[in-house]
């Protein structure tokens, strides 16, 4: 009785911002309504709420603690607008102002606050003679979605930052605002310690098996089509063989790198090709290296994260003229990503080479440390997966951003949990990301993939 | 030519979680179970309690930072920053003319607003609750020289990305004593490249306060940096002193 006065006296959020999601634990919000619903429907999230929580079962029994193969954790923590599709922009817009006010969000009455420790240095992209325009075009749009970048010339970088060689850059972009690097891991836990608090219940094993129920239904064509409803999904428990039946209204596919294993056992694909019966979600694992390395020569404070144009790019880490970085390979060298092994090699030769030609004091270093961690790669045209399979009608995905996938995280999961609650998007409008794109051929492409 | 170091492949750290220094930890044990905790946990009621007053007070801060926008609509952008740093409880210095500050009572004489076209050249908002949304007031001050923001608990590393709009004109700057800069909120200040006197005394949430101030002096050549004392990590604690002076064992 109180707690319904006190919530009606509070009113409307007085920046008006109609969000509604900082509120913790009232029933009138949005917030209120995901709890309340999870509880009533036992949602079974092979992944958890929005983040990457997944099954490790797939491997051998030393490396399955959870969140040490996840992405996010493994993760060099960047966030930008800087891209050419309008929706990540907007994506990554929403998630950089959820990140700014996460203690609102996120904050459980008497639990220290976050601290994400953002380093707000922005992005630098740099591009050569061929790419120039696209990022001069890129920079328009991102402009237009409210991002904050601008263009420099190759005489204004020297000025700006003296330890670049701007020999071969005809463009580079840099983002003012809203832009740099945070500790992904805080935000994990940030997130799984306020679900915590708000009732949702967490359990750990591998999903082995789903069990669906199916229908007929007659498209307006007068095709047959079959749709199937999960009912039941089997969850192994570590180191033994007994399993869990958990019952379930919805499931959500947050699943990352090992997406598609999941949606296979769903029965996502299983017909004949070309149909949408037949479509597969065309997200796997790919590796990628991330190296650390210690320059005491280095570029300083002020350092943005760079991508140079060869695709190699590099952040500052610390104090300490420590260095993150890495390089995406080309197709034909994608390593296998059987397991998280690192391949010094790559360094020298793919990594090290284009950055030490960029920043001539990277040509003295000493490399301290290097991790793998996968991409959850979609291959047909590396941008997410969002929203409700169109014949598993009670499985949604958020998955495939082959990269991106932090930046995006908090704006992906409100767009899921308004598509689980509302059936439509409202925030964003992340149709051009649904699963049928898959069937109908049409590709959202994404220039600026790192 | 690429010198070739030794390498030293470290396996042990996995992700940056070795580095990161996150304050969240996993279990949260915590110390001192108070009765307003032990009620909380146990009725309702009293959650929302006190979920409400701690609503309240994030209300309370995002209302002082309310833009003013008749204000700005009617007399420019100069006389609605002059009036919201005075409503703040701070004190502005139009070009040409004195320091207004509010009395007391937290009044303050509204003749600035007979001339609009006059630039704001200083503002103290020391102490003030400004915030990253209140800030919007301060950067439409396109001729802002001096800016002081010292003990201002709502300024932190989001509000520091701003401040490169008034890269053109800020010489002063003064930071001292505000409890969320860190580090890299101090790394955007390399946008600045105007600013002359800069002080970042005094904040607590800087890891390494010596090695923060001559980054930063590096990073802005042209500028005085007031700050920590640098051989604070160095000075010899009070049984090394004495180790030191001590005479040498005798023969």
């Amino acid at each position: 009785m109180l707690r319904r006065s006190l919530q009606f006296a509070l009113g409307r959020d007085v920046l008006g911002r109609g969000l509604g999601t900082h509120r913790g634990g009232s029933t009138l919000d949005w917030n209120g309504k995901m709890s309340e619903i999870k509880k009533k429907i036992q949602s079974v999230l092979p992944g958890g709420a929005w983040t990457q929580l997944h099954d490790t079962s797939y491997l051998p029994p030393e490396h399955s603690d959870v969140y040490s193969q996840a992405s996010t954790v493994l993760s060099v923590g960047g966030i930008r607008q800087q891209f050419s599709v309008p929706e990540n922009i907007q994506l990554s817009l929403f998630s950089i102002d959820f990140l700014r006010n996460i203690n609102e969000y996120l904050a459980v009455v008497d639990d220290p606050p976050l601290d994400i420790q953002f380093n707000p240095s922005g992005y630098l992209l740099l591009a050569s003679e061929k790419g120039a325009a696209v990022l001069e075009s890129n920079v328009r749009v991102q402009r237009q979605e409210g991002a904050k970048v601008c263009l420099m010339s190759p005489e204004q970088l020297r000025n700006k930052f003296p330890w670049i060689n701007p020999e071969g850059v005809a463009l580079a972009s840099y983002g003012m605002e809203h832009e740099g690097w945070f500790d992904p891991w805080s935000l994990l836990q940030g997130l799984r310690r306020k679900v915590q608090s708000m009732g949702v219940l967490f359990c750990q094993g591998e999903v082995t098996r789903f069990v669906s129920s199916s229908n007929h239904a007659e498209t307006p064509s007068g095709e047959e089509v079959t749709l199937k409803r999960v009912h039941e999904v089997h969850v192994k428990i570590d180191h033994s063989l007994e399993y869990q039946p958990v019952e379930c209204a919805i499931v959500i596919n947050a699943a990352g790198a090992w997406s598609g294993q999941i949606a296979e056992l769903a029965g996502v694909g299983k017909g004949p090709p070309g149909t949408l019966q037949g479509t597969k979600l065309p997200v796997e694992p790919r590796k990628r290296y991330v190296y650390l390395w210690n320059c005491p020569q280095g570029p300083g404070l002020e350092t943005p994260f760079v991508i140079d144009a060869s695709g190699a790019y590099f952040r500052r880490e610390g104090l300490g003229n420590n260095y993150l970085g890495g390089c995406s390979p080309t197709e034909e060298e994608e390593p296998d990503p059987e397991n998280l092994e690192v391949d010094h090699e790559f360094f020298q030769d793919k990594v090290w080479p284009p950055l030490a030609q960029r920043v001539p004091a990277f040509e003295s270093l000493k490399v301290r440390s290097a991790w793998a961690g996968y991409y959850d790669y979609n291959t047909f045209d590396q941008n997410g997966v969002v929203g409700p399979h169109p014949l598993v009608v009670n499985m949604y995905f958020a998955t495939g951003f082959s990269g991106h996938g932090l930046q995006q995280a908090p704006a992906v999961g409100r767009a899921v949990a308004e598509m689980v609650l509302h059936g439509n998007f409202q925030t964003i409008n992340l149709s051009p990301f649904l699963f049928n794109r898959f069937h109908l051929g049409e590709k959202v492409h994404e220039h600026n993939i790192i | 030519p690429l010198h070739l170091m030794a390498p030293v492949w470290n396996q042990g750290t996995r992700g940056i979680h070795g580095l990161s220094k996150a304050v969240a930890p996993e279990d949260s044990q915590r110390k001192g179970r108070s009765l307003l905790q032990f009620l909380a946990d146990h009725f309702y009621d009293v959650q929302a309690l006190r979920e409400y007053l701690l609503r309240k007070q994030v209300l309370k801060v995002h209302q002082k930072n309310r833009p003013f926008t008749h204000i700005k609509e009617r007399f420019g952008p100069h006389a609605a920053g002059a009036y919201f740093i005075l409503k703040q409880g701070g004190a502005v210095k139009f070009q040409g003319k004195e320091w207004i500050r509010p009395n007391t009572r937290g009044r303050f004489s509204l003749d600035f607003l007979k001339f609009p076209e006059v630039p704001v050249e200083a503002v103290d908002a020391s102490g003030s609750a400004i915030n990253y949304h209140g800030l919007d007031n301060l950067l439409a001050l396109k001729e802002l020289q001096s800016l002081w923001l010292r003990h201002c608990p709502h300024v932190d590393d989001w509000c520091l990305s701003r401040l490169h709009s008034l890269a053109n004109s800020l010489q002063e700057l003064s930071l001292a004593g505000c409890p969320r800069i860190s580090e890299r909120g101090l790394a955007c200040l390399h946008h600045l490249q105007n600013l002359r006197r800069l002080d970042i005394s005094d904040l607590p949430a800087v890891s390494n306060p010596g090695l923060t101030q001559i980054l930063v002096e590096e990073m802005l050549p042209n500028c005085e940096v007031l700050g920590a004392d640098w051989t604070q990590g160095l000075r010899l604690g009070p049984e090394e002193q004495s180790r030191d002076t001590a005479s040498p064992i005798p023969a």
